[in-house]
């Protein structure tokens, strides 16, 4: 007997996932454990969002690079997240203001939304799941 | 040489550098590596709190953090120092004694 998620024919029903990251990479293992839980539910074709805040929007600078801290870079994959259908990234306005950024300095195109078109849209969901 | 203070929580998510700021003596040090790295550049709500620091403390901020974040030296707060793994020890032998705020 095969297992649900061996079924090519599995027919679930879709839910609007929201993950929230709001911690900075590498000083903890959240970030790199939220995208393996995206890459999962992106595999059974839910509909993901992705929201960056706070620290969060520093998963995603530009010009990452950990060779010399020994810990692996894992921001290239959040570039790869548009092929498995991943493709609502939104990036709270006030989070990067507040430390210097913008959009230009993130590895992947993303919606920038203020801090009241986010609660909207975390109203709309129904799952989310914060790290 | 007074006390080498080493802070590594991010200044947005924690208190940390307020405390040990607020608890280094003039003349002594500060590193600020892993998360803390953060604190260092021009440009964010922090920048001003420890432009202010460093007229009593020496600031300084591990290299390797910073590269591995994405961010700039080139953005460093003027007046703090970058250093490298070298570095950091010898800042740990040139200083009496190190106090890590975790």
């Amino acid at each position: 007997m095969s297992e649900p998620w061996e079924d090519d024919e599995l027919d679930g029903p879709v839910r609007k996932f929201m993950y929230v990251n709001r911690r900075a990479p590498y000083g903890t293992i959240y970030a790199l454990e939220s995208l393996e839980v995206v890459l999962i539910a992106a595999a059974f074709e839910q509909d993901v969002s992705l929201v960056f805040m706070d620290d969060g929007v520093y998963q995603i600078k530009k010009g990452q690079n950990t060779e010399a801290i020994g810990v692996k870079n894992f921001s290239p994959t959040y570039r790869a997240l548009e092929g498995y259908d991943v493709e609502k990234l939104y990036v709270e306005k006030e989070s990067l203001e507040s430390r210097g950024l913008t959009a230009d300095d993130l590895v992947v195109p993303v919606q920038v939304v203020d801090r009241n078109q986010l609660a909207e849209l975390m109203e709309e969901q129904e799952v989310i799941l914060s790290f | 040489m007074p006390m080498l203070h080493t802070v590594n929580k991010s200044p947005f998510e924690r208190r940390t550098l307020d405390t040990a700021l607020r608890h280094a003596v003039k003349g002594s040090g500060v590193l600020l590596i892993e998360d803390a790295v953060y604190a260092a550049f021009e440009g964010t709500v922090v920048a001003e709190k420890v432009r202010a620091a460093l007229g009593d403390l020496k600031i300084y901020v591990l290299g390797p953090d910073i590269a591995a974040r994405g961010m700039s030296e080139k953005q460093v707060i003027d007046g703090l120092e970058v250093v490298d793994y070298g570095g950091f020890v010898d800042l740990v032998t040139e200083y009496d004694k190190v106090q890590s705020w975790l």
